[in-house]
């Protein structure tokens, strides 16, 4: 019996033709049916098909066009950016002579809690809708073992969780055998400074409205973040949790709205999604634009009162406080159309470069002659 | 005689002797076995199922396995562990089972312990299925097997009931029917046959589709009443199970001790058919695994291809580099954690609240960092690679090019994973017969007593045979008829009349294999399944002079003529009954379709009464004895009317073409023959004789023969009238010219073997009652075997040797012009002797212990002192294409050898015809059978060929340019041939001259290896392997290529005529040497470009995939933190980035088939590796390296200093890596076809669809951490698109620019053939054409080109001009050295110093030869007729003998020097 490709089985382990069998398989189809392979275009391999050659005068075109499309988006986006203000002042008072310089080794739990207040001046105004953001250096949110260290489950709201968080919340998983809500080193380490901006006009101090509900992904308060289910009051819903460690108050205690408590409150929830880099920023609070006449933020005088209760000195860590419009792109960031202008440059200088090979050595390809 | 035989019976008794105790010590505890402990271990001994061996029986029986067979791997229970098991052999595997334990621990554990065992649970699942499925189709199969049913006899019921194969056990009786099965391995005690044959088919077991004769023991007693298994008493005693399947021994012990030797001519194989016997019946021996079909059966091989090899030391490198990143990530973790003075908040401890010391975490991180680059060492490679064979495999089985139409055969892919192999070969061993040929044998010419007839006719049908084929398939459909063999007697107008007939005669030859084993089940209904031969072979138009001096013999025997005449007539009769009886072969005819006639046709009367002929033969006899009788008349005995002159004439015919090129040049023969056949031309005989066969048989007989030349030589004597009418083991029955029918009695027959290299029958003619042994074999041997006329004292004896001589002239004529030899002898043996004779042989085949040396040396003894009858030659066709392909291969850059057991003058006349040598090549002969000269002959050689090169090299530069397209490995062609033969072979092999030959081998543009055993063959194959370290294809037919095949990286059967085993033991199997080419060139070229560049792809795709989190790892304190979701990262490898580089692999097309067959060079590219190699891996690493660092920094650099979160970072630089990895594909991809298209937007699809779906529902179902909204929310935001468009675009674009630049500047000749590839056809054509019109003059290598040009020839020719040549030039009178000698005139000075040079050598060479040649070797010359008198006296007698030669010498142009080194 010819054992062929599809056939293998029978090559295993069989007798070729143990029996009858092997009799029938090796005379099956009978007369008709021929063992002639299909001549067919995908088994004669030669199905229709498009041969691209890269030469320098077929890729030419490509690289000009790419170059044209690259340089004006290129241009665009660097101006967008430019476009955008922004301001940032580092409180974390590592100079002696910053006003928080005093509360640079404060703790967790230091209570009266120490504040700070820093003057700046804003050269220009802001003219659209403000996002204020604190900015954090050298903290790796992203460290495997921190990134790991929460339960979306109780998170979620579920009330199994909420009694029992998953194992990845330890050692932050209980505290006097109570579990901990929110559990884990991510919510356990949430930051914790309270940041107030003052205008300073003539002397007087007029606090800027922040808003601080809008700041979190809409998502996120509404499908991944959820308090606990059932009635009464969030406290109730609490029952039988305790705090994070350093956290001077339970997590039902963190604002006084309803709709902003709990889980569900947004500056907990920005702090639950873990930064990607450890120099980072985190959304504050929105200066919303008020009128149509007037810029959100003027040029002039502002000062900033901080509630100094996060520590990072000990890590070499950085605090930030930053003012900033946002356009289409996002936040100010030139690199992506210093990229695009650069991209395009190369690549039409690479077309043109292409162009003179083209010119010089392309013709002698279409003749297929060997040089000599 | 009397001498021999005596000495014969000494040397046999002393064997006795020796044998005899041992023997005693075999038979009693045999005998006493049933009582005593069975001494299984050493025979086996089966007892019968009767009931009369009850006890030994059942005590044996345990023993031995039952019929039942299960080739499954696995039970129920087994199968997990086993499997499991099996698969953890795997290297892969246990890493990744490593990796999985490591994730286990806390400290370690980076992804999800559960998640991280998806890979290998997915692969472990996946084999396992595949193992479950193939498993559960073998039970099956197995299944039906053993509930098949076969008739057993049971002791019980005293009658034969059906019953199970399975149930069938050692010792049964099993009675079988015609076309049944055969159950298991069976010694057959009765066959309804009435000469105890029975047919078997094999065609399941070895593919061999001629029927087999089996035959009941010989001399067990109840054949003629018919057997009754209630009475067998007999103790069989055999050998153990072994798997060769042509050799079984044992013996039958009958009750009074007496035995009975039996071997494999009585037993069935299971698996085979019955055939033509209406009932056999015999005894189960071997059941189940046992059998010998079973234990044959060994699996598909396993061979790790060369990239594969390659592939495995990259691995290596991946996991050196795997090493460094994780120690740079442990140290980078050590440094990092120690550098804080107290634990920042994002520290998180262990479970206790305790933190590691920097050192333990770094050592920690080591393994975490391993786990998380895991896939850098690319596990999904080693399916994907077995999924792309599969398809490569599928798509080479398909192709309708490497179909046989006549075969209905496509090429078998046996070995599944060495396909890219194919693409990389090197050096190519081929066997010559059945390979380059076409084995099938056609009868050609033939000498009898020392004359030559040349068969002209013959040879003009041959040549127009090929047109007539095709015809013939569609005539042979229409019309079905049978004409009496008729055309005998009208020879002269064959050209035209013969047509019809042979088509008749042919009767669908073309069905050979395929037809019967198609039609296994239904084999009445078709009658015209019975030609084995095709039609060149049946019919052979008899030479005209040889068939009247047949007739005139014919005549003569009846008119009682002069005795002079009487000699001729004795020879020619004696010849053609040799012819007719000495084989094998088994008759049927067309009429009664595979019913073996048996019984001679009764006989009709004709014009000679019995009585006659027996006057006639024993006057017939009476002129042999007395040979005194037939005097010096000898040479010019030819009858009346053909004189001495015309047989001088004939005989300068021959020696001319000694001279010219060794091409028997048939044109000016038959000018000749035509002649004098007019001449003798008398009507009146052809009209007697005619009377004479009118009378005959109409009966048309076909023969099937196991090799087909014996088929040949019976369809040669038909042709002259002498009709093999039946064969029976006892007797054969030949038809004379006389229409009388002759009925010998078979006494003997000597079997066909390797050693021996003869064969021989013994009979008794029907009328003389003399004892006549009539043998058939090797020239080589048979002469030497002749009756010594070293005493030529009398007429006869001087007679005798003049006839060897002649015939020994003949035959080197014949074997220069490619035909197979065999020479016929005879000789009369005594009664007495033979009796002698006689007894030794029975004794032999009784003996158990060692039967064959003593069959063998009593075969020796009956074939001495042989008379010389005549010699045929036989052609072997050369295979279409051939000639074609080797030129086509050797373009390739591919070396060829030939490896053949043939003749050295056979084997390299075949190499001439089929452009494995060229008329312009120098060739070196080497033959010796002394280990120094062999030595200081391959330093002569080597040195000779050396300093030709660095003629070469200068005349190189000197024709001014070396082409810049083609790449610098190219080496000009060298011009020289090696020819060896097996005895040299040996001494290289053994004297530690391997180097020193393969250094000359591979300076050779051809070698032959003559005379080489199928050990030999395995050696030089083994040893140009290992040593050159070059990728081998051995191709072959037989079953003396197995070795070979086995031996070389790719081994290539040909599905031909003699049988499967080639095949069973090779990789591919294809059934004509032509598609080699296709094979080659174009399916492996594309299966190797497709597969290196898919192997360096899936490196590169991991490399690239895994540094991402690489990078990563400098931006998060080296935690072994992910920035993508691990699923997101499973599916990447597995399903987004999967299925493009699968199909690549299957399906890419670099260049068209058309343009890789028309420029073979474009092979060179696989053989030297350029795609896949270390350098093109490091770029490729490099290439991934900074792709990986774009698709990271750019997104790093846009979203640096932002609020962006982990997965949020993570997941653009997830989507623009598999843009990019993507795009890569696709540059690489040089055929879009619809196929490729859909998968490259099917994985971007599918991507996009699943991270949304996945991004959308999963909120908190993978804890710890969910990608959640990630892909919405960046869908909504343009900075990811614009990320998306302009980081696969600084990827890429070094390589895109660089591919530009490549395919504009660079002059690789892929490039070039893929831009022919875009030209429209006939511009193509003509571009290939000057490609290579411009490539065969500047490169001097020699390929055959359609229309050669002679200047151009002239030119090359005097290019490779050896200095060397001229002495062997000289001490070989075939050479044309008196041609040279007048183109000397006008010759270059380089050829003059040429000459001078080898003058000078020569006359050093001479001294050497003649004082080594003294010593050592005088009777050698018959070994090597090429050069018989170059040896004794290279010089003067050389050069008298070409001076005398040079008048006829006339041909320039046809150059070919021949050095032969022979001692």
């Amino acid at each position: 019996m010819a054992v062929n490709y599809s056939a293998k089985e029978e090559a295993d382990g069989h007798p070729a033709g143990g029996g009858p069998g092997g009799g029938a398989t090796a005379g099956g189809g009978g007369a008709v049916k021929t063992r002639k392979p299909d001549n067919t275009a995908f088994k004669q391999q030669r199905l229709p098909a498009w041969q691209p050659i890269l030469t320098a005068g077929t890729v030419l075109p490509a690289f000009f066009i790419i170059g044209l499309i690259f340089i004006p988006i290129g241009i665009g986006i660097f101006v967008t950016s430019n476009n955008i203000r922004e301001y940032e002042i580092d409180y974390t008072g590592v100079e002696p002579s910053s006003p928080c310089n005093k509360c640079l080794n404060v703790s967790w739990d230091s209570t009266p809690p120490c504040t700070c207040t820093i003057n700046f001046t804003l050269e220009h105004s802001f003219e659209s809708n403000v996002f204020m953001y604190y900015g954090l250096s050298n903290f790796y949110q992203n460290h495997r073992r921190y990134v790991k260290s929460r339960d979306d489950s109780q998170l979620n709201g579920d009330n199994s969780s909420l009694l029992n968080p998953s194992k990845e919340c330890e050692p932050y998983r209980t505290n006097e055998d109570k579990p901990i809500a929110p559990c884990g080193a991510i919510a356990n380490s949430m930051f914790n400074d309270t940041l107030e901006l003052y205008h300073i006009e003539n002397d007087t101090r007029t606090a800027i409205t922040l808003i601080k509900k809008g700041i979190a992904w809409w998502t996120d308060k509404n499908v991944k973040f959820r308090n606990p289910k059932g009635d009464g009051n969030l406290t109730a819903l609490f029952q039988g949790t305790t705090k994070p460690v350093n956290w001077p108050k339970p997590v039902y205690m963190l604002d006084s709205e309803p709709d902003n408590n709990g889980f569900i409150n947004e500056d907990f929830i920005v702090w639950m999604r873990t930064a990607a880099l450890p120099t980072f920023r985190k959304l504050y609070r929105l200066i919303e634009r008020k009128s149509n006449l007037q810029p959100t933020l003027q040029a002039g005088k502002y000062s900033l009162d901080i509630t100094y209760n996060y520590p990072v000195h000990s890590f070499d860590g950085r605090k930030r406080m930053i003012l900033s419009t946002i356009s289409w792109m996002g936040g100010k960031n030139p690199f992506l159309g210093i990229a695009y202008i650069t991209v395009g440059s190369i690549c039409f200088f690479l077309g043109v470069v292409l162009l003179i090979i083209h010119h010089k050595y392309g013709n002698r390809n279409t003749s297929a002659d060997i040089p000599n | 005689m009397a001498l021999s035989v005596d000495s014969a019976l000494y040397r046999w008794q002393r064997f006795g002797a020796r044998s005899a105790p041992q023997t005693v010590s075999e038979s009693t505890p045999l005998l006493f076995s049933v009582r005593q402990k069975l001494n299984l271990s050493k025979w086996r001994i089966v007892f019968s199922n009767n009931g009369r061996q009850q006890r030994g029986w059942d005590e044996a029986s345990r023993f031995y396995s039952g019929n039942r067979i299960q080739t499954t791997k696995y039970t129920w229970l087994t199968f997990l562990p086993k499997n499991l098991f099996k698969q953890f052999h795997r290297l892969a595997n246990l890493y990744f089972l490593f990796l999985v334990v490591l994730n286990w621990f806390p400290q370690m554990e980076v992804f999800h312990r559960e998640i991280t065992m998806i890979p290998l649970i997915v692969v472990l699942l996946a084999s396992m299925i595949k193992d479950a499925v193939e498993d559960y189709k073998k039970y099956q199969f197995d299944k039906m097997i053993n509930f098949s049913k076969s008739r057993v006899y049971d002791k019980k019921d005293r009658a034969y009931v059906e019953k199970c194969w399975k149930d069938v056990r050692v010792g049964d009786f099993v009675q079988l029917q015609c076309n049944e099965t055969i159950p298991a391995d069976i010694l057959l005690l009765y066959s309804s046959d009435q000469n105890g044959i029975c047919h078997l088919e094999t065609a399941n077991l070895d593919g061999e589709t001629n029927l087999k004769q089996r035959r009941v023991v010989m001399g067990f007693s109840s054949q003629n009443t018919s057997f009754e298994p209630e009475f067998f008493q007999n103790t069989i005693i055999c050998e153990l199970p072994n798997n060769d399947l042509n050799k079984f021994k044992g013996y039958m012990e009958q009750p009074n001790h007496e035995r009975i030797g039996f071997n494999i001519e009585s037993l069935l194989l299971r698996g085979c058919t019955i055939r033509n016997t209406e009932v056999a019946i015999g005894i189960v021996i071997y059941a189940g695994h046992e059998t010998k079909a079973m234990l044959n059966n060994n699996g598909p091989r396993y061979k790790r291809s060369k990239i594969e090899r390659r592939m495995n030391v990259d691995i290596f490198l991946c996991v050196g580099l795997l090493f460094t990143m994780c120690l740079v990530g442990s140290i980078g973790h050590g440094i990092w954690s120690g550098s804080f003075p107290e634990h920042p908040p994002y520290d998180v401890p262990d479970e206790n609240g305790n933190f590691l010391s920097p050192v333990l975490s770094g050592f920690y991180m080591f393994l975490t960092m391993i786990i998380l680059l895991q896939v850098l060492i690319p596990i999904s490679l080693y399916v994907s690679i077995e999924l792309v064979k599969l398809g490569q495999v599928f798509l080479i089985h398909n192709d309708l090019d490497l179909y046989d139409e006549e075969a209905d055969l496509p090429i078998q892919c046996r070995a599944l994973n060495i396909t890219e192999d194919l693409g990389q070969i090197q050096y190519i061993f081929s066997d010559k017969t059945g390979t380059l040929t076409e084995n099938k044998m056609v009868f050609r010419r033939c000498t009898v007593d020392g004359h030559e007839f040349s068969h002209q006719e013959n040879a003009k049908r041959l040549e127009t045979h090929k047109e007539l084929d095709l015809e013939d398939e569609d005539f042979a459909k229409l019309q079905h008829f049978t004409l009496p063999p008729m055309n005998i007697e009208r020879p002269a107008t064959y050209q035209r009349t013969m047509r019809p007939l042979r088509r008749s005669q042919s009767a669908r030859a073309h069905f050979q294999g395929h037809t019967r084993s198609r039609s296994l089940g239904r084999r009445d209904s078709n009658q015209s399944q019975v030609a084995f031969s095709s039609t060149i072979e049946k019919d052979v138009t008899p030479d005209s002079r040889l068939l009247r001096r047949v007739r005139e013999a014919a005549l003569r025997t009846e008119n009682i003529s002069p005795f002079i005449h009487m000699k001729t007539a004795t020879s020619l009769t004696d010849f053609f009954l040799a012819l007719a009886i000495c084989n094998t072969v088994v008759v049927s005819t067309t009429t009664e379709p595979r019913q073996r006639v048996t019984v001679p046709p009764p006989i009709k009367p004709s014009g000679i009464t019995l009585e006659k002929i027996h006057q006639i033969f024993q006057r017939l006899k009476l002129v042999s004895l007395s040979q005194s009788f037939s005097s010096s008349q000898s040479s010019s005995d030819l009858g009346a009317s053909f004189s001495a002159k015309n047989t001088e004439e004939h005989l300068a015919t021959l020696d001319c073409c000694d001279n010219d090129d060794g091409y028997c040049d048939s044109s000016r023969g038959a000018g000749l023959q035509d002649k004098s056949s007019r001449d003798i031309g008398s009507a009146s005989l052809d009209e007697v004789f005619q009377s004479v066969t009118h009378g005959t048989l109409p009966t048309d007989f076909c023969y099937e023969a196991e090799s087909p030349d014996e088929a040949a030589l019976v369809y040669a004597a038909q042709a002259y009238s002498f009709t093999l009418v039946s064969r029976t083991p006892e007797q054969v029955t030949v038809r004379l010219p006389q229409g009388t029918l002759l009925t010998f009695d078979i006494l003997y027959t000597l079997g066909f073997d390797s050693v021996r290299k003869r064969m021989s029958v013994v009979v008794r003619h029907p009328l003389t009652k003399e004892i006549i042994v009539y043998t058939k074999g090797a020239d080589s041997v048979i002469m030497d075997l002749l009756e010594d006329p070293g005493k030529a004292d009398t007429n006869a004896e001087r007679r005798m040797k003049r006839i060897k001589d002649k015939t020994q002239k003949h035959l080197d004529c014949y074997a220069r012009d490619g035909l197979r030899t065999l020479c016929i002898a005879k000789k009369v043996l005594s009664e007495d002797d033979f009796q002698k004779w006689a007894n030794f042989r029975q004794e032999a085949e009784a003996a158990i212990d060692n039967r064959d040396e003593l069959l063998m040396e009593t075969a020796q003894h009956l074939e001495t002192k042989l008379t010389l009858l005549g010699a045929t030659g036989i052609e072997d066709r050369l295979q279409d294409g051939v000639p074609d392909t080797i030129a086509a291969l050797r373009e390739a850059g591919i070396q060829i050898w030939v490896l053949t057991g043939d003749k050295q003058e056979t084997a390299v006349n075949i190499a001439y015809s089929c452009k494995l040598l060229d008329q312009r090549d120098t060739v070196f002969t080497i033959n010796t059978e002394n280990k120094e000269t062999c030595e200081s002959l391959l330093n002569l050689t080597l040195e000779e060929v050396r300093k030709n090169y660095e003629v070469e090299k200068p005349r190189r530069k000197l024709f001014g340019f070396i082409p810049t397209s083609l790449p610098a490995s190219e080496t000009p062609g060298p011009e020289f041939g090696l020819v060896i033969d097996g005895r040299t072979l040996d001494i290289i092999l053994q004297g530690g001259l391997e180097e020193r030959f393969l250094e000359l081998a591979r300076l050779c543009r051809s070698v032959l290896c003559c005379r080489s055993t199928p050990l030999q063959k395995s050696m030089v194959v083994k040893l140009v392997r290992r040593q050159l370290k070059v990728m081998t294809l051995s191709i072959g037919d037989g079953a003396n290529d197995v070795s070979m095949i086995q031996a070389a990286d790719v081994g290539i059967g040909i599905s031909g005529q003699e049988g499967m085993q080639a095949v069973m033991a090779s990789d591919f199997a294809i059934s004509r040497f032509k598609h080699l080419k296709k094979l080659l060139l174009v399916h492996g070229h594309w299966c190797y470009t497709r597969l290196a560049k898919m192997v360096i792809y899936f490196f590169y795709k991991n490399v690239s995939y895994v540094n991402l989190l690489f990078w990563y790892q400098f931006f998060c304190g080296f935690s072994g933190n992910t920035m993508i979701d691990y699923w997101q990262m499973i599916f990447f490898n597995l399903f987004f980035t999967s299925l493009p580089p699968l199909v690549f692999g299957v399906l890419d097309r670099d260049v068209s088939a058309e343009t890789l067959l028309s420029l073979p060079e474009l092979y060179k590219n696989g053989q030297n590796s350029e795609i896949y190699k270390l350098s093109t891996f490091i770029i490729t690493m490099l290439d991934a390296f900074y792709q990986s660092l774009v698709c990271f920094f750019v997104p790093y650099l846009a979203y640096k200093d932002s609020d962006i979160d982990v997965f949020s970072f993570g997941n653009p630089i997830n989507t623009v890596s598999l843009l990019t990895i993507l795009l890569h594909q696709a540059l690489e991809m040089k055929t879009w076809t619809l196929f490729h298209w859909i998968t490259i937007i099917g994985s971007v699809v599918i991507y996009l669809v699943f991270s949304l779906i996945y991004n959308a529902v999963c909120v908190a179902c993978n804890p710890p951490t969910d990608p959640y909204w990630i892909m919405e929310k960046q869908l909504s935001e343009p900075s990811f698109y614009l990320l998306c468009l302009i980081t696969p675009a600084i990827a890429l674009l070094p390589r895109y620019f660089i591919f530009a630049l490549r395919g504009t500047l660079g002059a690789s000749l892929i490039l070039k053939a893929q831009q022919l590839d875009k030209l429209p056809k006939g511009q193509r054509d003509c571009e290939i054409q000057k490609l290579r019109s411009r490539k065969q003059t500047t490169s001097d290598a020699p390929v055959a080109s359609p229309a050669p040009n002679e200047d151009l020839d002239q030119s090359i020719g005097h290019l490779c001009f050896s200095p060397f040549l001229h002495p062997a030039a000289a001490s070989v009178p075939q050479v044309d050295a008196g041609s040279q000698g007048l183109l000397a005139s006008e010759v270059n000075p380089l050829r003059k110093w040429a000459h001078e040079e080898g003058y000078y050598f020569f006359n050093r060479w001479a001294e050497e030869e003649s004082t080594a040649t003294d010593s050592s070797a005088g009777p050698l010359s018959g070994h090597c007729p090429l050069v018989p008198s170059g040896i004794t006296s290279p010089g003067q007698d050389g050069d008298k003998l070409t001076k005398g030669k040079a008048k006829n010498f006339n041909c320039g142009s046809h150059r070919r020097s021949v050095s032969a080194v022979t001692l």
